[in-house]
């Protein structure tokens, strides 16, 4: 389990997350990164940038 | 056998990378070391024995960064799935259309220009609508659909005033009237792993924008215009989007950090499990490079 860094919700974070992965916050709809996992830590997932994609 | 080590490039896992991922868990026959693109470093010349992997499988949301770490990695020696050349090529609309049209591939009317009165002229000659695309982009982002003169001289003025430089390459697209629906093919080496019909009302039918993916029979048609279109940006592992028109089947783009997570249903294939197996495939030398 998480905290959402947006709303502070309880975010649950699977067994099998890996660091990296994006998560939604389901309290607040953020979207959310997992940094960490030995304890699990979020953040706000990083915004679109010009050349994402495909 | 000796496992495989594979270097899995990222930036954000989405659930396309987590797919990829269960399936080289399930399969077990290789060691994955997650390389994180936003925490890398390089050292030039030093890097086959800094990483030692078999083969590097990118899956970077950036292009600009999966183009670079590519061409690092294949410098040191490293197989990369896709390769650099394939990044490169399909990361730049204007490359993929000159790949396209050296290799015969069908593909809409292309023309290019670098000022704004020259992309005038070349879109009045096109005739109205054409499609101003940014060479390097995705997801239906910043497409912009030119109806008249009025919109075109606009724009212009924009993409020049407000954008970055590579936004005076002006790359016009003939606009193709789709009928609400175009194709989306994928392609796995040498096979045409399956399609799908991309439907939407408004005229960019991306799945990131909206668009719905249901399942598309794979003709022969298809399938030949999307094997030539991967051979014609250097093969490996591309998704292909496609036009139906009156006179055939035409390739809008290639793009070569495929999303299939909202494939997988509507085709009934194991789209990330031909991922990691071609990976594997590579990586053990059953087939050149490409």
């Amino acid at each position: 389990m998480g905290e959402c860094p947006v709303c502070g919700a309880k975010v649950p974070v699977g067994q099998g997350a890996v660091e990296g992965e994006l998560l939604a916050c389901p309290e607040c709809g953020t979207e959310l990164e997992v940094t960490g996992l030995n304890p699990v830590t979020l953040a706000e997932a990083p915004q679109e940038e010009e050349d994402w994609g495909e | 056998m000796k496992k495989i080590r594979i270097g899995f490039l990222h930036s954000l896992i989405r659930l396309d990378e987590k797919l990829i991922l269960d399936e080289f868990r399930k399969r077990g026959d290789a060691d994955l070391e997650m390389v994180d693109d936003r925490q890398i470093t390089f050292q030039l010349g030093k890097d086959r024995h800094r990483f030692g992997f078999d083969v590097v499988l990118e899956r970077c949301i950036n292009h600009s960064r999966a183009m670079h770490a590519l061409v690092i990695f294949e410098s040191a020696g490293i197989r990369c799935v896709n390769s650099a050349k394939v990044a490169t090529t399909c990361g730049d609309k204007l490359l993929t259309s000159l790949a396209l049209k050296v290799h015969g591939v069908p593909q809409p009317e292309v023309r290019v220009a670098f000022t704004e009165e020259s992309a005038l002229k070349a879109i009045e000659e096109m005739g109205y609508p054409v499609v101003l695309k940014p060479a390097v982009g995705s997801w239906g982002r910043l497409l912009a659909k030119v109806n008249d003169r009025d919109a075109a001289e606009a724009l212009l003025e924009h993409k020049s005033t407000l954008g970055s430089y590579h936004h005076s390459i002006f790359y016009i697209h003939q606009y193709v009237e789709k009928k609400g629906r175009d194709i989306r093919s994928f392609v796995v080496g040498d096979e045409c792993i399956g399609a799908i019909y991309r439907t939407s009302p408004h005229w960019i039918t991306n799945t990131a924008r909206g668009g719905q993916a249901t399942n598309c029979p794979v003709t022969d048609e298809i399938r030949d215009v999307s094997l030539r279109a991967a051979a014609a940006v250097g093969g490996g592992i591309v998704a292909i989007d496609l036009f139906e028109t009156a006179s055939g089947i035409l390739v809008n783009e290639v793009n070569y950090t495929m999303e299939f997570k909202n494939s997988i249903k509507p085709t009934g294939v194991n789209i990330p499990g031909k991922i990691a197996e071609y990976t594997i495939r590579a990586a053990r030398g059953e087939f050149d490079a490409r």
